[in-house]
């Protein structure tokens, strides 16, 4: 047959181009909470406070920010030793150069070598560099990462699938309101001969998170 | 031992918690318009991200348990913008009623909101 489809046929429709399932109230009856959003944003349009352009620009530039937006930052500091430099020292004026707009937020930028490993995590809301990595996923918002990946970051990481070594130190760096992290992952081996658009593509979101390394090409 | 008052509910970091969830959704439409209301009002300065915290915060626990997180949102939004004085509880909720009349589903009830 020309496809084989499992048992997942019935799930196909129910995913985005992406790949991840839409919220389940997506094409369901119409929430409270969905009523309220839009009725505020009927209201705050009417009394000219916002323009229904500039909601669907800001919708749509939330919709252009990836994580290959940070990727390009990580794969320039791989390859530029002096914007490393610059990204480690004032990672907001830095990413300026890259054409990304850092907006009102510190960006400080933490790499990790072999002897050091950086994860971040926001334990009192969900503060994230969205910027650079676009919305963050579920789980950097749920109870379960927030509590535990700062009491025990070896155990949570294993459960991401990375296991480092005791000879590591693993250092967790809790965000607040003012400020962001990005984790710039070590460069792989064997990556020598890769360009920046190559290399970028071996930069994962959760690279730079810190749950994850730089993958192998 | 017992759970550590001082910490208010928010305050999770190294608090007792369960295994790590790793699905994800790709956000809805009405999601990614509650988040650009908030950057958008409180970037023209009626409120600020202290204020959307207070509202999270104080809504408490239970909230954080059972609403996924622009529902949580959209009401600490809403909040703010009361406290802003941008429009009247009774304006909000005369249109909302509007709203829910016009149909069933999400697409049916925004209407020509673009």
């Amino acid at each position: 047959m020309p496809h084989d489809h499992h048992d997942h046929s019935h799930d196909t429709d129910g995913l985005s181009p992406s790949g991840h399932p839409y919220r389940p109230d997506q094409d369901h009856k119409l929430t409270r909470w969905q009523a309220m959003e839009i009725a505020m944003r009927e209201l705050l349009v009417e009394k000219g406070i916002v323009t229904a352009a500039e909601i669907t620009e800001t919708v749509e530039q939330m919709d252009r920010r990836s994580p290959a937006d940070g990727a390009k930052v990580v794969a320039r500091a791989w390859v530029d030793p002096s914007f490393k430099a610059r990204l480690l020292e004032n990672g907001t004026e830095a990413i300026r150069e890259l054409g990304i707009e850092p907006g009102v937020l510190k960006l400080i930028a933490v790499e990790n070598t072999a002897r050091t490993h950086n994860v971040v995590v926001c334990t009192l809301c969900s503060c994230y560099p969205r910027n650079l990595l676009g919305l963050p996923p579920d789980w950097y918002k749920q109870r379960a990462y927030r509590s535990r990946v700062v009491k025990t970051p070896r155990k949570v990481l294993a459960e991401f699938g990375l296991e480092l070594p005791e000879s590591t130190q693993v250092r967790v760096h809790d965000s607040t309101a003012d400020m962001r992290y990005l984790v710039v992952p070590a460069r792989p081996e064997g990556t020598e001969g890769l360009d920046e658009a190559a290399l970028a593509e071996l930069v994962s979101r959760d690279a730079m998170i810190g749950v994850a390394t730089a993958r192998h090409p | 031992m017992e759970t550590d008052k001082i910490h208010r509910w928010h305050d999770m970091g190294g608090q007792p918690a369960g295994e790590i969830k790793r699905e994800e959704h790709d956000f809805a439409l009405w999601e990614k318009r509650v988040d650009a209301l908030q950057v958008l009002t409180s970037g023209k300065g009626y409120f600020t991200v202290d204020g959307l915290r207070r509202v999270l915060e104080d809504m408490g626990e239970e909230a954080f348990e059972t609403m996924s997180y622009y529902e949580r949102w959209v009401q600490s939004v809403n909040q703010n913008l009361l406290e802003a004085g941008v429009y009247t509880i009774a304006e909000l909720a005369e249109r909302m009623e509007q709203v829910q009349a016009r149909g069933e589903t999400y697409g049916e009830c925004a209407g020509s909101g673009e």
